[in-house]
């Protein structure tokens, strides 16, 4: 909301400058966002009147004017303009001087004549012909009157307003308008509101004659006031009318329109003009849309409507969309001679839904769907009335239609000053209330209060107790530490993320955080498979694009997105995790399962499948994750099919890590092989061990042995240490790869694999005999697999 | 035989010094000592000795062995020391070379302010809860005073699932969820993501972090409200940090507020970085609003609470000196190195 201060005076007598006025306000709870000085950039630029006009001696179209500006000495000023003409007043920018836009005016010489400056046209005073419709567009501004020469132009113009712009809050639909904002203010520094009650002398004979309205929906139009106006006389409205629209961001029209605007903007009421040509039969309907009817808007745009709508139609059909925008002959044209003002009151959730639906926000619609007060219709359309006679724009008939279908008894709330007091925190007396609420219109009857109808917000007693601390001052309610027990610990889950994070991060990965939501054609780029259950997802019904239509049901495209990004970026390397949601639709429950998972991305010079794998691992064990068994995974699309793995722990599976499959890579532009991995939060969660507990340190020596086992390429060296740990058991301290050999010496399809066997007991020094047995016994085992002891 | 032993003696301390290795320092050895050396042929002469002279010459000898023996010894510290020093000088490294570093991986800079942030409300007994980011409409806004067609609606735009099913717009939402499942006393904060149909720019996200909070008790007031946020401020701040509170509206709490720290830039004189009001606002809150204890099965009567809401990006943003939303959500090893 804009604010015109020159307005606000004539409601409040108001004395503070504009910075202060500011701050104030907000801190009483009408936040101002920022405020102008209307032509703030128009400096030294005065009025002046021309002597003379003569002919450029070196150019046909140049002229050299002689200008008085009340300084002795004429100016000679040089001009393209050809509307000058002595005796014009015009606004002459003087050598030194600024005009719109900033730009600098000084005095030089224009073809060899000297010129002292600029005559300015509309636009160079960052005007137009809305604010001075006798002005031309091309040319210089001619002044309307013969102003003291050497006059400030602001001062001449009326070009200096001051404009403030209120953020105003949605429960306060009251304050968009001037008489809203001058009851705040006066409330704010304790003055007297000054307010008007308009004064209607009629005359046009009885408006019964000329219409009638009908209200079909009483629910969704609870009051609708018509008065009328004959013999009207479309003009510019005056200038101080034109002044403060201007001032209030609004472009002036007409007579007509400027009066339904200045008075939305004073009362806060939307008013609406129609040319009562276009009511047939002086007949107004407000009702519902029927199905499948149209309507073409003052834009000139077809809109389609549906019943739930509301209408404001004479027998013809719509003429207008009610409190949203009317149609296309609702308008005011040159030679309308009689209109309706309409001044009505909506339903707020009704015009909301259809201004969404047929996609129109109006100034109007905005105010309506935050909920109107239908007492302001009268005040309002007499307002109207009165401003037409003023003016001198037509004949208003006597007497109006008004359909008022809200009768709703005002709103009683218990007047409780110790509540208040206690919920505050503060020492306030009632007296010292009652003064804070009287400017505000709220009326203390006995032990109640009675807000105005205007208040709608005003419910309870909370909703007063705001109201005393917008005017106590929310900064002198004093400050104090909440008491009570406080006992505060981080969950098991809670703790166990943190474990998780401070693990990746010591093993030098990088956090990363992606967005939730992604495109329906990742499932494709990591080659998910057309009938996996991972393509259902949750979709939004709006998303702002393709790119983020869909919650996400694996974390693995945002990570590989992430190594894309980085290794387009020329970053050789990359180690990253996020643990982050996946979104998973369930049948029959309305909200989906959001399960965290700890995904792991890493690209770059030796970074292969066992450093991942290491990373996984030590993951799994810092979360002290027991049971669990990395095997081989050859199914999984997204992945290397020889270089995947997936983490079970018995029969569920906890996640998977391996390389990208190159076509996956391809897809995602990685030119590197690239390496994933994903685990389940919850899953490992739930397969946490014991708490750690202290075994002592040894007391016995420990025997080592290596053995060098042959066996088939593609045994899998975890079924070999199980054989091993087998067929040693509990004296197998340690088993170890040390060495993985192909080459020389061993068959094709054979590798040979180094053990070093750690062997301890307990409670006593081995013998070497019960060694030798440990060690057979494991030979035993692994030739059972194809394996033998190289010699 | 005495003048003999005192020769050798001032001979083999004289020698000592043209010594400048192990192998010299042997060979001297055996010079003097060795089974054929000088001092032990002096006292293999002993037995010519007449009995008188022979203890006197004996313990000369001896003294003279064991003198030798000593510099000997002295010597061979002497240029073991030499040599250990010799070594390490030809070790010398160019110290200043870079170091090998062991990797260190960082947190994302939003969770590093975030952890500070549910530390500084750990330590006032504050729990942390977590809750679905997608929501249905009831936690999201019914149940928070804000009914379908209500405008405050217009003000979060928000992605729909279906007509009952949003993403969350505010982690408000956990208010509810916590006061459903919880009785007061209640003291907690809800930090989670949250969604709005905002178009991406330097300052806007159609996903960004919220932290939520929320305080229910026999008792709560404004002054509490006050006191603690200011806490938060100082912990988050400094303790120099100047607040203040305006009135604001939310749906959900009555008295609303939003909280501003001074700008630490200008002092409060308005500049760039405030957008010259001098002060940025950090935060929105006030008194849950009886409606939502009462929907909660809370009795307004009986309790009373407070509750919180801060924008997490726009915190950090500012921490950091960030001036481009984006870059978090880009996550560019080269950004992510930089805290």
């Amino acid at each position: 909301m804009n604010l015109s201060m020159r307005w606000l005076k004539e409601f409040v007598d108001l004395d503070v400058p504009t910075r202060q006025y500011a701050a104030d306000m907000t801190m009483s709870g009408s936040k101002v966002e920022g405020y102008a000085v209307e032509g703030s950039e128009i400096t030294n630029v005065v009025v002046g009147k021309c002597l003379s006009v003569e002919k450029h001696p070196n150019a046909d179209t140049l002229v050299i004017c002689k200008i008085d500006v009340g300084e002795g000495e004429p100016l000679q000023i040089v001009t393209g303009a050809t509307n000058m003409f002595p005796g014009a007043y015009i606004p002459v920018a003087k050598d030194g001087s600024t005009i719109a836009g900033g730009k600098e005016i000084h005095k030089g010489q224009l073809r060899g004549a000297e010129s002292n400056g600029m005559l300015c046209s509309l636009a160079e005073l960052g005007l137009t012909q809305h604010d001075f419709p006798n002005a031309i567009e091309n040319g210089i501004m001619i002044l309307d009157q013969e102003y003291p020469l050497g006059m400030d132009i602001h001062e001449a113009l009326g070009l200096n307003d001051t404009c403030v712009e209120f953020e105003i809050t949605p429960n306060r639909p009251d304050c968009l308008s001037v008489i809203g904002l001058a009851r705040e203010t006066a409330a704010t520094y304790r003055l007297p509101l000054k307010l008007h009650t308009p004064v209607v002398k009629g005359g046009g004979g009885p408006v019964s004659d000329y219409l009638k309205v009908d209200v079909e929906n009483t629910k969704l139009c609870k009051r609708y006031i018509g008065r009328m106006v004959k013999d009207i006389k479309i003009q510019p409205s005056p200038r101080w009318m034109r002044e403060r629209l201007r001032a209030s961001g609004v472009r002036p029209i007409n007579n007509i329109v400027d009066i339904t605007n200045y008075v939305m903007l004073e009362y806060g009421q939307p008013m609406h003009a129609f040319d009562y040509r276009h009511v047939k039969d002086g007949h107004i309907i407000v009702r519902n849309a029927k199905e499948g009817e149209v309507i073409t808007t003052l834009d000139g745009v077809e809109r389609k409507l549906s019943p739930e709508m509301l209408l404001i139609c004479d027998p013809d059909g719509p003429s207008a969309i009610a409190g949203v925008m009317g149609g296309e002959y609702s308008g005011i044209y040159d030679d309308t001679q009689m209109i309706v003002f309409e001044s009505a009151c909506f339903d707020n959730v009704s015009v909301r839904t259809t201004s969404r639906k047929v996609g129109l926000r109006t100034e109007a619609s905005g105010r309506y769907e935050k909920g109107l007060d239908s007492r302001n219709c009268l005040p309002a359309v007499e307002r109207a009335c009165e401003l037409v006679e003023l003016l001198g724009a037509g004949t208003v008939l006597d007497g109006m239609v008004d359909v008022d279908n809200d009768q709703k008894a005002p709103n009683r709330i218990p007047f409780q000053v110790d509540w208040i007091n206690r919920f505050l925190g503060i020492q306030v007396s009632r007296q010292e209330m009652e003064a804070i609420l009287k400017p505000l219109d709220i009326v203390v009857d006995g032990g109640e209060l009675i807000p105005p109808s205007y208040r709608a917000d005003l419910e309870g007693k909370a909703d007063i107790a705001e109201e005393i601390a917008r005017f106590y001052g929310y900064n002198k309610i004093p400050t104090t530490a909440i008491t009570g027990v406080a006992e505060a610990r981080l969950t098991p889950g809670q703790k166990f993320e943190r474990t998780a994070v401070d693990t990746l991060l010591a093993q030098g990965l990088y956090e990363v955080m992606t967005y939730s939501f992604v495109s329906p054609k990742v499932y494709d780029k990591i080659r998910l498979p057309k009938e996996s259950p991972l393509r259902k997802s949750v979709v939004i019904g709006n998303p702002l694009g393709e790119d983020t239509s869909i919650m996400r049901t694996t974390v693995l495209p945002s990570m590989l997105e992430v190594l894309s990004r980085n290794y387009n970026n020329r970053n050789l390397s990359a180690a990253c995790f996020e643990l982050g949601n996946e979104y998973l639709p369930v049948d029959g429950q309305e909200l989906p399962d959001e399960r965290t998972q700890a995904v792991i991305g890493m690209y770059g010079d030796g970074v292969d499948f066992y450093q991942l794998k290491g990373v996984v691992e030590t993951l799994l064990e810092a979360l002290n994750v027991t049971g669990w068994e990395i095997q081989p995974q050859t199914q999984d699309p997204t992945f290397h099919p020889g270089r995947c793995a997936q983490v079970v722990c018995g029969q569920e599976v906890l996640g998977i890590l391996g390389e990208v499959h190159p076509l996956v890579l391809q897809n995602y532009e990685l030119g590197t092989k690239a390496y994933l991995a994903k685990l389940d939060m919850g899953r490992m969660m739930a397969h946490v061990g014991p708490e750690k507990s202290y075994h002592p340190l040894p007391k016995y020596p420990a025997t080592t042995r290596d053995l060098a086992i042959l066996c088939d390429e593609d045994l899998p060296v975890l079924t070999m240490e199980k054989a091993i740990r087998g067929a040693v058991g509990d004296i197998l301290e340690q088993v170890e790869i040390f060495d993985v050999y192909r080459g020389k010496q061993i068959p094709a399809g054979k590798k040979s694999v180094a053990y070093s066997l750690v062997l301890r007991a307990e409670d006593r020094t081995l013998t070497d005999e019960e060694t030798d047995r440990a060690v057979a016994g494991a030979l035993q085992a692994l030739s059972e697999l194809g394996a033998q002891l190289r010699s | 035989m005495k003048a003999a032993l005192q020769a050798i003696q001032q001979q083999a301390t004289q020698e000592l010094e043209q010594i400048h290795d192990a192998k010299e320092l042997e060979n001297y050895r055996v010079k003097y000592l060795g089974k054929k050396g000088e001092v032990t042929a002096i006292l293999k002469q002993m037995g010519k000795l007449s009995p008188e002279e022979r203890p006197i010459i004996g313990q000369l000898a001896n003294q003279v062995r064991e003198e030798i023996e000593a510099m000997i010894a002295r010597k061979g510290e002497a240029l073991k020391a030499e040599l250990l020093e010799q070594q390490l000088l030809a070790e010398k490294l160019d110290v200043t070379m870079p170091g090998a570093r062991r990797p260190l991986g960082k947190k994302h800079p939003l969770t590093q302010v975030l952890d500070e942030i549910k530390e500084i409300f750990l330590g006032m007994g504050f729990d942390v809860a977590q809750g679905p980011e997608v929501e249905t409409d009831y936690y999201n806004f019914e149940a928070l005073n804000i009914p379908k067609g209500h405008p405050a609606r217009d003000t979060q735009d928000t992605f729909y699932i279906s007509d009952n099913v949003v993403l969350r717009t505010q982690t408000s939402s956990m208010q509810i969820r916590t006061m459903e499942q919880k009785k007061p006393p209640i003291r907690v904060i809800a930090p989670g993501r949250v969604y709005r149909s905002d178009a991406v720019d330097a300052t806007h996200s159609p996903l960004f972090h919220q932290v939520e909070g929320l305080v229910v008790d026999k008792g709560v007031t404004m002054s509490d409200l006050k006191g603690t946020l200011e806490i938060v401020a100082k912990r988050l701040f400094g303790e120099d940090v100047k607040v203040r509170f305006r009135p604001h509206h939310f749906n959900f709490t009555e008295p609303s507020a939003e909280m501003d720290i001074m700008c630490f830039h200008c002092q409060g004189e308005g500049c760039r970085l405030c957008k010259g009001e001098g002060w940025i606002e950090i935060l929105g809150c006030g008194m849950v609003h009886p409606n939502v204890l009462s929907i909660c099965g809370i009795d307004p009567e009986e309790y009373s609470g407070f509750a919180f809401g801060m924008g997490l990006e726009r915190l950090v943003m500012r921490r950091f000196n960030i001036d481009d939303l984006r870059l978090f959500y880009e996550n560019d090893l080269r950004f992510l190195d930089q805290f």
